[in-house]
């Protein structure tokens, strides 16, 4: 850890033009103290946004909106996010320990670091960290590292849970910047790792995600969320999976179907949504639908078991969300 | 008055945890107190050829960057007479003394700073510039060795064998022949390994985190070339340690250098990524077993051969194979047991060393044996019940495993057992039930503990031992309130010091039948002594009775026909004969009854697991345990070991495992988010028994230790299950979704 400056943003205003060159936002802190500790990071300045007024959650035009800053555990109880988003409280109940999700934020969530082993311990080269430096993963300790989305300079893989349910049901970002404030699809929020694997998301430098909106047309839908982890708690996925349904009986009129611990962002399904659409869902169509999921996968050899467990993990998320044993 | 062993009382230094007032090792603060940072390599092997510290030294508050340009050249003895907790050949890493570097994560410098924060930036300041060599970072099995014959007769050795076990083998009517992997794996205590260093003039104080004082004193006088009448060491509370804090690493030393440095108290804590490379860890381990048996399941040739990693410059072994030679009846038993020389710190006992591993292969062969005679598994172990030890030719001085076995098999609901695998459900699950035998060497080392009492009617015991959480204070509590007829809360204990008496290593499940019997030998010494006074001309209450009609009972001094004359206790004696106290000091150490009898703790675990056939996710809803640990001083705390210990059983089952990448010879996973041990939702209900027991052969308090035993067995029962479950059997541990799924 190296020494750092700190200074508590009075609003959101003061935060974005404090933010940028060397200087990083803090809001639960819960990965950014964890990038201090361990050195993978070493701004000069942390900018403390608790004091924002982000947070809590209420209707807002046609969307329900969270504020960037609403701790996930008010979030996962909140009785419109259980009730009408239900995939939301799913996949934070299943997020970290009840003491991290009291401290961690929206906003932190979507953008916490990966947990690549190699990213994670500072000795190691890593190009997320060091651009050019190299990937051991690809060769490495990699049973758990991403099958899709990856490239030769990086398979790390994306480690929120809420970002695949969001993206689930199209939920959008409202970011304010120096240019004033715009709004993206979350599905947009995070980009591939190409050749650039240190550039994470779409947001340029002093960006702000102020809110979370929910379109309010997604609510209501058959949804499930399942986690697959070696742990009953406490752990990352190593395979998650996002359905949402809009279903006229069992016939299948829409569907959102997103993968989450197998790739290096939350990874949508298009396909198996295709396979999907106007079907009526039984156990075989949901099978054969699955079976899509890992399509264009490139596993490696330390981490190939993954591509079963995500077409197993998708399937068991459609027949939950549907009610088919 | 009512017996104190036996009482189920909760733990007499719990409130002050609960409270916070319990000091650790890091939490003392001597006056003048800086901090210090270790600074670790990144090859595996090769030489420093520079150190650039200039950057370092510029940190505000930096005090000193050591290392071995500028470190006194130590002495660095070794004991004449190893400490049990070293290796018995190598030497262990001579901090500092050179440019050698053996390993990925060793410490290369030692940065010392008034505040941490400062300490830590300036580590990371240091500039090392390396010539790398090759080093060997593959667990090669074809390359291994065996022990050195040091090793060997410390109780490795490299093969025993009794009749011709490969022969029976080949001519057995029914065969099994496996092998089992088992990963390194790391202790992971919550507390982190630290130690204080202060001198004053050429006297040193350690504030460590340490299950053995007086080893480290020792050691570190060793090192230092100084007397071990300079040192003292101090270690009150110990948070948790299983075995990383039975030697004395080098990172103790490093602070007592660096205090003497820097005039100043100074305070090194491992980081939980050094916990990977500044301590031990269970060495990864491959074994084989072959067993054969007749039709009828009678055991005809048991062979096991281990291979375990081990350091370059040291040779730490364990006693792997050890189990197989006595678990069961059979004539033709042969074992081997081989190293692997590999760039790596030294590995080193974590809880149950070796017997863990062994009897994780071993139980899971007696499964496959089993199925392979299309055999209860619980029927196959009684018909081969060893009724004495066959390795040794010595009766057992206890043992009640059958005992155990029904019990556990009883409260498990053993019989409802689908004997088709693959055939019980239960909510979309696949259900199974599995078990395994356990046992652990009870053994007993040479302790002393004194006794004060006082005039206020309290006493106070004391001996250098160790409660690294096990309940010592509490258990060693209870034995002198029984032997010295005192209510427990007017008993005081005191240990952790090497100011007092000298105890034994807390290791090995040994603490409570060597301290035990050395408190219990301190009280009776006292009560003579009570007895004297009572008795002394003049000023005695009983002055002119008869050495032989009295004695001491409830705390007082009476006759021992109980009717005449009153009784006296112990507070009024002293206050009577104008003495605010009295004193004695104990000895006790096994004698002959080691060269006559096997001393064992037993058990049997049982297991119930559910499987999720498609996610491959394994969860333990129920484990059942029944025991066989001698008396029991404390069932509450002995429960609390034994719960414990099935949760570690189920970390190393399902969880446990250093990543290893090696190219870079490096543990990846070095922190507790990703290497993972279970949390409380991979718990289901634990129910555990002791069965009667009390043995008498072994040692006067009739106990034989709990702690390495519960931690066995429990991997194999977990495995056995999910071959219940679901048909697979899984030979690697841990049991992951990755291996269930992977065909
Ligand atoms: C032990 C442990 C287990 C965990 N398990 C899981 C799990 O199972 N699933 C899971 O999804 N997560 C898990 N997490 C991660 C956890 O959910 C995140 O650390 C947390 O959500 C981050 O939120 P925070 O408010 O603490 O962010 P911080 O740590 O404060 O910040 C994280 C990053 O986000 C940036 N940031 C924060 N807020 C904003 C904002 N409004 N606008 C722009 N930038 C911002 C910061 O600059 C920083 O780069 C786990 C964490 C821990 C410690």
């Amino acid at each position: 850890m190296r020494p750092f400056a700190y200074s508590r943003a009075p609003d959101v205003q003061a935060a974005i033009a404090h933010a940028g060159a060397g200087a990083e936002f803090i809001a639960g802190g819960t990965d950014m103290l964890q990038l201090l500790q361990e050195d993978l990071r070493s701004p000069a300045t942390l900018i403390d946004i608790n004091g924002l007024s982000l947070t809590g959650i209420g209707t807002d035009g046609d969307a329900l909106q969270i504020g960037a800053l609403t701790r996930l555990s008010e979030v996962a109880a909140h009785p419109d996010i259980r009730n009408r988003f239900p995939v939301v409280s799913e996949a934070l109940e299943a997020t970290a320990s009840a003491q991290v999700r009291n401290m961690a934020t929206v906003g932190g969530n979507l953008l916490q670091r990966t947990r690549c082993l190699y990213f994670r311990d500072a000795t190691m080269p890593c190009n997320k960290r060091q651009p050019g430096s190299g990937c051991p993963a690809q060769d490495g300790c990699n049973e758990l590292n991403a099958i899709l989305g990856g490239s030769a300079d990086c398979i790390a893989v994306h480690p929120s849970d809420l970002a695949v349910a969001l993206v689930a049901l199209d939920a959008r970002l409202v970011i304010a910047g120096p240019a004033g404030e715009r709004r993206i699809a979350i599905a947009d929020l995070h980009r591939l790792p190409g050749d650039a694997p240190h550039i994470e998301t779409v947001l340029d430098p002093g960006e702000l995600i102020t809110a979370v909106r929910l379109p309010m047309a997604m609510a209501d839908r058959k949804s499930a969320y399942v986690k697959v982890r070696h742990r009953a708690s406490f752990e990352w996925a190593i395979a998650s999976c996002a359905v949402t349904l809009s279903l006229s009986g069992q016939t299948v009129q829409d569907s959102r179907i997103v993968a989450g611990g197998v790739a290096t962002r939350p990874w949508r399904l298009p396909q198996v949504e295709a396979a999907l659409a106007g079907q009526r869902l039984d156990a075989p169509t949901i099978r054969a639908a699955a079976e899509t999921a890992a399509e264009g996968a490139a596993p490696r050899p330390g981490n190939a078991w993954k591509v079963p467990l995500q077409q197993r993990t998708v399937a068991r998320a459609i027949s939950t969300a549907a009610g088919v044993p | 008055m009512r017996s104190a062993i036996g009482q189920p009382i909760s733990r007499v230094d719990g409130p002050a945890k609960v409270r916070g007032q319990a000091r650790y090792a890091g939490e003392f603060q001597p006056h003048g107190l800086v901090h210090a940072v270790l600074v670790t390599s990144t090859i595996v092997q090769g030489r420093i050829i520079a150190i650039d510290d200039s950057e370092a030294l510029r940190v505000p508050g930096v005090m000193a960057v050591i290392s071995h340009l500028n470190a006194p050249r130590l002495p660095w003895h070794i004991p004449e007479q190893r400490p049990v907790v070293d290796p018995k050949a190598g030497e262990p890493l001579h901090l500092f003394q050179g440019p050698e570097v053996h390993f990925n994560g060793q410490p290369v410098a030692l940065v010392i700073a008034g505040t941490l924060e400062g300490a830590t930036e300036a580590a990371a300041r240091v500039q090392v510039s390396y010539a790398p060599a090759n080093g060997v970072t593959m667990f090669d099995e074809a390359s291994a060795r065996p022990p050195h014959p040091d090793t060997a007769s410390a109780g490795r050795p490299g093969t025993t064998s009794r009749g011709d076990a490969d022969a029976a083998l080949a001519q057995a009517a029914v065969r099994i022949d496996a092998t089992y992997r088992q990963p390194r794996e790391h202790h992971n205590a919550i507390e982190p390994h630290v130690t204080i260093a202060a001198w004053d003039g050429d006297h040193l104080t350690l504030y460590d985190k340490t299950q053995w004082v007086d080893n480290d004193r020792q050691e570190v006088a060793h090192a230092l070339g100084i007397s071990e009448s300079q040192i003292r060491v101090i270690s009150p509370f110990v948070g948790g340690a299983f075995g990383s804090a039975l030697r004395t690493w080098p990172h103790v030393i490093a602070a007592a250098i660096a205090a003497r440095e820097v005039r100043r108290p100074v305070r090194l804590e491992l980081t939980r990524r050094q916990l990977y490379s500044g301590i031990g860890f269970r060495p990864r381990t491959e074994q084989r077993i072959a067993l054969g048996a007749d039709r009828d399941g009678r055991l005809q040739a048991v062979v096991h051969e281990a291979t375990a990693q081990t350091a370059r410059y040291e040779e730490y072994a364990e006693t792997t194979v050890n189990t197989t030679t006595k678990a069961y009846a059979c004539r033709n038993v042969r074992t081997a047991y081989r190293l692997a020389d590999m760039n790596i710190n030294s590995p080193c006992p974590m809880r149950a060393p070796g017997t863990v591993t062994g009897i994780f292969a071993l139980e899971t062969a007696m499964d496959e044996l089993a199925v392979a005679l299309n055999m209860d598994p619980l029927e196959l172990r009684l018909r081969n019940f060893a009724d004495h030890d066959q390795h040794q030719q010595h009766p057992w001085s206890s043992n009640e495993l059958q005992a155990c076995y029904r019990a556990a098999a009883e409260k498990f609901g053993w019989h409802r057992r689908p004997q088709q695998p693959g055939t019980l459900r239960h909510d979309g699950k696949q259900v199974g039930y599995g078990m395994a035998m356990t046992m652990y060497p009870a053994n007993r080392e040479a302790a002393s503990a004194s006794v004060s009492v006082f005039a206020n009617g309290t006493a106070l015991i004391r001996s250098a031992a160790s409660d690294m959480g096990p309940g010592t204070y509490t258990s060693m509590t209870q034995v002198a309130a029984e032997c010295l007829g005192l209510p427990v809360d007017k008993i005081g204990f005191e240990l952790g010091d090497t100011d007092l008496p000298v105890a034994p290593v807390h290791g090995g499940s040994i603490t409570m039948a060597s301290v035990g019997n050395a408190v219990m030998a301190a009280c009776r010494s006292v009560e003579s002594r009570l007895i004297d006074l009572a008795r002394a001309p003049g000023s005695g209450p009983f002055a002119g009775v008869k050495l032989a009609d009295l004695v001491c009972r409830d705390g007082a001094v009476m006759r021992a026909s109980g009717a005449v004359g009153e009784a006296v206790p112990y507070g009024e004696l002293l206050r009577r004969c104008g003495l605010s106290k009295l004193d004695s000091e104990s000895h006790a150490e096994p004698g002959e009854e080691e060269e006559q009898f096997s001393s064992s703790a037993f058990g049997a675990v049982f297991a119930e697991v559910h499987v999720d056939a498609g996610l491959g996710t394994i969860r333990v809803p129920r484990l059942v345990g029944a025991y066989d640990i001698g008396r029991v001083v404390n069932p509450k705390i002995a429960r609390s070991q034994c719960i414990g210990g099935m949760v570690g059983g189920i970390g190393m089952a399902l969880l446990e495992a250093a990543e290893w990448d090696a190219r870079f010879g490096r543990v990846m996973n070095s922190n507790l988010a990703e290497y993972l041990v279970p949390v409380c939702a991979d718990v289901g209900e634990l129910d555990v028994t002791f069965v009667a027991s009390d043995d008498r052969n072994f040692n006067p308090l009739g106990v034989k230790g709990v702690a390495e035993i519960a931690i066995c067995g429990v991997a194999p029962a977990i495995g056995n299950a999910i071959y219940n479950a679901t048909g697979r059997r899984l030979r690697d541990l841990p049991f992951t979704p990755a291996r269930l799924l992977a065909g």
